[in-house]
């Protein structure tokens, strides 16, 4: 056992874990932060993205030690006071969801992409959600939605 | 009071907890005490096992039992629930599928030996320390040579043969091809796919000792059909010491229809052990696990008279079954292909021969379409084929053969009546969309740069609604096909529906929400979708076939008019007025011509607390079932236009637009039908140009994870360009046919017809799913192909 | 995942005497290593976390060359206004490797201590004759490469940086395997002081190489006309699932051309 010390959704956590725990596994398992999905095992469908010092990187491919003296966001730290995200208003504003397995790996990614490029094209947002894998959807809304939510944050970032 | 709801493109109201990452899938959950269940499986294909030796891994850390098909003894096999008949009468082949294998393996992924730990990371130590012994057996792969003789997957009188059927009249198309003047011939197969739903499938299973009820926790469409299949045929449990929940449940595209050995394994294991067992699917362990979909493999003809009129169609087809029949296996190339092989045209005689086959691979079973897609894959190609060699347009001579609107009810020639259709009002629609008339210069412009551009229609029909029971009973079915559904009003005026309809991705609980608000005339807050719980809903038969709203939709509609009827004659009684006076409208009970009315919430309060009303009459409250059993199928139909453009010297296409105009009847929530159709595009591309399963001569799986297996993803498709038309089905109430599958059906041979187009002046007529750059950069010559192109 | 300790040194000298063991392996941006834990493909005593060598990390540029850590993640490359003044078709690369997370995670001196066939880097070092430098020398491109999966790193050495010198042109082109997102050619064609050198990934039987006939079809006109008839032989090409031999043969000019039209 080791000794994990990090920051989950802005709390400070530790934990004891196994050497060869996964990131995602401490979120689920010891944190019961179960919004954060596994979908595959070779590092490809990103439900479980989440964001390691603001960087969006795959839960199921680092090590929970690798993440200590990290800042970690996942799904649930999104939102802000109840208040969805705006990529999390947009994902429901253009019904960019079905079944909901993948949505928080695919939130989490376009936010970090929106983080890089507050104004993608198409092209880019599609070439930046290839580390995502939804099987409902065709895309098309999802791509509707984070051109959507990049209106709605450059607005936002506009008034304040 | 409130604007109607249905046809209004609601926001779904279960997204708050998807995006707030508080959904509740199964491997979300953990019971108190819980195990974790992992599964040794077969590394061969096909093997008789010699030994196997559990003692080290019983005995390694943090076991807490290893079991194998000794310990499942009095258990039986898992029950496939449809009985094909050959064409001489006998009935299939239905080999014992056991829950862990009994002396042989037959396919890569069979399992073999269950480990329970405390953790998951000690029952694949332990896993790694049971020692099977195998004697290896000439792997069966190929559906040809499986049944030429030689190795037997089950040893069986019909060798690999599971049923030889066939549908339609052979004489009459035997007769019209030999006045034909034309007849268009194609060879094609239709990849094996696997459905990657992006939850993988998982169960927990656990046993109350005290009031001896055992619950599993399912990744399931269907749970009462679940708890049909399992406790009444494989672990002999009655189903009111069986529940089983389907949670929130990540997707299924059929292959969460399905009994998988794993629920039954837990569920009776649970009670060995005395503690909960969690097993969830690795996705390497899925593809070699879930039931995979299509594979065919077809020779075909179709013949025309002279002016492109169909005459007769005649299709043999071999369906891959796998190593098992799985739930809905052998009706999926028969019942679910051969009856639709009339598409949208008037061909009078139609012959079909389906022979299906065990091979040492993974069961096949339905995936999105299921039967669908490869009758109209096989009838679209045809129709393209026709058209190129007849030097008529694909439009034309689609056009040429529809079946009018003036001639329905339509009996087709494989025994389905389509109730209703306008097929031309799709194809112009589609065809608008597509800017159709405008391609030939957007051909000419890709010529300049070096890019081949195609276009590719597609005009498809599927039957929905799966099914009338007796209809179904008589064509094999060991189950009904209706629908349940339970309106519960509570005292104050809210309403539960408990619905047998499971929703997985569809949206059920804005869309059914939407139909009972609209005919309670209350707001959507006061309805509440009840679904996937045995314990909390009557009864049901889930959700697959595109029947979700059609059948599922139609029961909700049935009870609400009881409920509407029992409501009546409590507000005819507390209006005093007749019965009959009483109309309902807009959340009211109103006395025809009168003022005087009582809303449905007063009616309700009415039914609970009955100081004045016609007890003698009528009991108290206000709950309501009803079973629906569809009358006929559904028709959905539409045409599907795609245009591509191909780098002949890489062979690399792109999909540069797609139209769909689907006819899916009424629509109660246009959001979310575009959503399906959106899905079922993506799905049906990647079968034209991404997806295969791959199994070597050995019969391994190399297309075995998302490393090989290409899933399509964001930059692999384009925005899609959906439109609807509308001929409402004649036989719901609701007027809908359902909209599911659409995509997953009408894409493909869009797709491939385009790709064909393109490459139509090299020569090529036919290409195979999928479409990959090199079997595109083979087909127009290979390295000649890019000098050619210089 | 096999079980296994972990350390995360502070300093170069502890993470070689760390790795010193047999038993123990380095981990640099994980994105190989752990999906083959995971799959318990491989057993480790000891996983040596990289990520605490500040000095493993960032670029540095003096107008000749560029010098990138080797713990320095894709995306930082990607994004480098330092590479993409300097070697705009390195940055291109990088950005084109596998998806934004594997970028964000995966690190340049992870992917060439591994040289996996497909991946991008490799293309790039040898196209551009980079020098890796270990914590015990510097080895030249050329001699770096010594088959699949397989390099001129002895055991204990670690890569700590990658040293590019800055070519005149250079360009960047690859068709991808869909499935997995790896090359299934990729060719960077670079035209350097020391002449044109051209290297393909993702389709030699031995790993990266340099391509002897684009290389002398360029020599004395870097342009993808140039490219114009040129054929590769498919014999020691790669032949699998998703492409044959043959077929890597005739994308590899193809692809080559798309990367002298992003040279510019």
């Amino acid at each position: 056992m080791a000794q994990v010390r990090l920051e989950v959704n802005g709390k400070a956590v530790e934990a004891d874990v196994e050497p060869n725990t996964l990131l995602v596994d401490l979120l689920r398992r010891s944190l019961s932060l179960t919004g954060t999905h596994v979908g595959c095992d070779t590092s490809q469908c990103g439900a479980c993205v989440v964001l390691v010092d603001g960087n969006a990187i795959k839960s199921c491919t680092y090590l929970a030690l690798q993440a200590d003296g990290k800042s970690i966001t996942t799904i649930e730290g999104l939102a802000a006071g109840g208040a969805l995200h705006p990529v999390q208003e947009a994902f429901r504003e253009m019904h960019a969801l079905q079944c909901g397995f993948c949505t928080p790996g695919m939130v989490m990614a376009a936010v970090d992409l929106l983080a890089r490029n507050p104004s993608p094209s198409e092209d880019e947002i599609r070439s930046g959600l290839k580390g995502n894998i939804c099987r409902c959807t065709g895309y098309h809304n999802i791509v509707k939605a984070v051109q959507s939510a990049a209106t709605a944050m450059s607005r936002q970032a506009a008034a304040e | 009071m409130t604007s109607p709801m249905i046809g209004a493109a609601v926001k779904r109201r279960e997204d708050f907890r998807f995006l707030k990452g508080i959904g509740r899938y199964t491997d979300d959950m953990s019971l108190p005490g819980q195990t974790c269940c992992y599964i040794v499986r077969s590394p061969v294909a096909h093997a008789t096992i010699k030994s196997i030796d559990t003692a080290a891994a019983a005995a390694s850390p943090g076991v807490v039992a290893v079991l194998t098909s000794k310990d499942f003894e009095g258990v039986g096999g898992l029950p496939c629930g449809w009985l094909v008949t050959s064409r001489d009468g006998s009935p299939m082949a239905e080999p014992k599928h056991p829950i862990l294998a009994e002396g042989k393996v037959r396919h890569v992924g069979d399992p073999i030996v269950a480990v329970i730990a405390e953790t998951l990371n000690a029952a694949k130590d332990a896993a790694e320390l049971v020692v099977v012994e195998f004697a290896e057996l000439p792997a069966v792969v190929d559906m040809r040579k499986a049944l030429a003789g030689g190795e037997k997957v089950h040893e069986q009188p019909s060798g690999n043969l599971c049923f030889d059927w066939e549908l339609g009249d052979k004489a009459a198309v035997d007769a019209a091809f030999a006045k034909a003047h034309h007849v268009t011939k194609i060879d094609l197969v239709n990849n094996r796919l696997v459905a990657n739903a992006m939850e993988p499938r998982a169960a927990i299973g656990s046993f109350d000792p005290a009031t001896e009820d055992y619950t599993l926790v399912t990744t399931s469409q269907n749970p009462h059909v679940i708890r049909l299949l399992m406790g009444a045929f494989v672990l002999s449990i009655p189903e009111h010491k069986l529940r089983v929940y389907a949670p929130d449940v990540g997707g299924g595209f059929g292959s969460k229809i399905y009994h998988y050995a794993e629920e039954a394994l837990v569920t009776f294991a649970s009670k060995k052990i005395g503690r909960p067992i969690k097993w969830v699917a690795e996705r390497t362990e899925s593809f070699i696990s879930d039931a995979h979909g299509r594979d065919h493999v077809s020779h075909a003809e179709m013949a025309f008279d002279r002016d492109g009129q169909a005459l007769a169609l005649r299709v043999d087809t071999l369906a891959n079954m796998g190593a098992y029949l799985s739930t809905f296996a052998p009706c999926i190339p028969t019942w679910l292909h051969g009856t639709l092989l009339a598409g949208q045209y008037t061909t009078p005689a139609i012959y079909c021969n389906v022979k299906a086959v065990f091979t040492n691979t993974v069961p096949v079973d339905a995936y999105r379409g299921a039967g669908r897609p490869e009758a109209t894959f096989l009838l679209e190609r045809l129709m393209t084929k026709a058209a190129m060699e007849m030097g008529l347009d694909q439009t034309e001579i689609r056009r040429r053969n529809f079946i009018q609107p003036s001639q329905f009810p339509y009996q087709t020639p494989v025994a389905v009546v389509y109730d209703t259709g306008n097929y031309e009002a799709s194809l112009d629609k589609a065809m608008s969309l597509a800017d159709y008339k405008g391609f030939e210069a957007r051909r000419a412009e890709a010529k300049a740069r070096g890019k081949l551009r195609g276009i590719g229609v597609a005009s498809y029909i599927e039957a929905c609604g799966i099914a009338p029971s007796s209809l179904v009973g008589a064509l094999g079915a060991r189950a009904g096909l209706y629908e349940a559904a339970t309106v519960r009003v509570n005292p104050t005026g809210s309403v539960s529906v408990l619905t047998g309809s499971h929703s997985h991705g569809q949206g059920h609980d804005t869309t059914f929400a939407q139909v009972v608000a609209d005919k309670l005339g209350i707001p959507m807050e006061q309805v509440e979708i009840v679904h996937g719980d045995t314990a909390k809903v009557p009864f049901g038969m889930g959700t697959y076939g595109s029947r979700s709203i059609a059948v599922g939709g139609t029961a909700i509609v049935n009870a609400l008019d009881k409920v509407i009827a029992k409501g009546r004659k409590i507000a005819a009684h507390l209006l005093e007025a007749a019965e009959a006076d009483i109309v309902f409208e807009g959340g009211a009970y109103q006395v025809k011509g009168t003022d005087k009315q009582k809303t449905f919430g007063e009616i309700a309060l009415t039914a609970y607390v009955p100081h004045k009303y016609p007890i003698e009459e009528i009991e108290p409250g206000l709950e309501e079932t009803a079973f629906y059993d569809p009358k006929n199928f559904t028709f959905p139909a539409g045409t599907y236009i795609c245009e591509v453009e191909i780098d002949p010297r890489t062979g690399e296409t792109t999909i540069v637009s797609f139209s769909a105009a689907d006819d899916f009847g009424n629509v109660i929530n246009p959001m979310i039908v575009e959503g399906q159709v959106h899905g079922g595009l993506a799905q049906g591309i990647g079968q034209a140009l991404l997806e295969q399963c791959v199994y070597d001569d050995e019969g391994q799986l190399i297309t075995g994870s998302y490393m090989d297996y290409c899933m399509p993803r964001a930059d692999d498709v384009p925005f899609f360009k959906v439109a609807t038309t509308s001929t409402p089905c004649t036989h719901n109430p609701l007027g809908v046919k359902g909209c599911g599958e659409a995509g997953a059906i009408g894409a493909p041979p869009a797709v491939i017809n385009a790709i064909c187009d393109a490459l139509k002046d090299r020569g090529v007529l036919h290409i195979d799913m999928p479409a990959t750059p090199e079997r595109i950069w083979r087909a127009v010559g290979g390295a000649a192909g890019r000098a050619a192109a210089e | 995942m096999y079980g296994f300790s972990y350390q995360r040194p502070r300093s170069i000298a502890d993470a070689v005497a760390a790795l010193a063991s047999e038993e123990a392996r380095p981990l640099a941006g994980g994105q190989t290593l752990i999906p083959t834990l995971k799959q318990r493909l491989a057993r480790h005593e000891t996983l040596v976390d990289l990520s605490g060598l500040a000095e493993l990390k960032g670029v540095h540029t003096d107008g000749k060359a560029v010098g990138i850590g080797a713990m320095t993640p894709h995306a930082a490359v990607a994004t480098s206004a330092e590479v993409r003044a300097a070697i705009p078709a390195l940055a291109a690369l990088a950005e084109a490797i596998g998806d934004p997370q594997v970028r964000n995670a995966g690190t340049i001196g992870g992917s060439l201590a591994n040289n996996d066939p497909a991946a991008d880097y490799p293309a790039a070092v040898l196209a551009l004759g980079a020098t890796i430098v270990t914590n015990k020398r510097n080895i030249a491109a050329d001699d770096y490469f010594t088959g699949l999966f397989s390099t001129a790193l002895e055991p204990g050495e670690l890569i700590t940086a990658v040293g590019f010198p800055v070519p005149r042109r250079a360009g960047y082109a690859k068709m991808a395997q869909r499935a997995s997102r790896y090359a299934l050619v990729g060719v960077f064609v670079a035209e350097t002081t020391a002449g044109v050198r051209v290297a393909v990934t993702g389709a030699g039987g031995s790993g990266v190489y340099r391509s002897k006939e684009l290389e002398a079809a360029l020599a004395s006109n870097f342009a993808a006309a140039a490219l114009s008839g040129v054929t590769v032989p498919a014999g020691d090409l790669l032949s699998d699932l998703h492409a044959s031999a043959e077929y890597r043969a005739a994308l590899i000019p193809v692809i080559a051309e798309r990367a002298l039209v992003a040279a510019g």
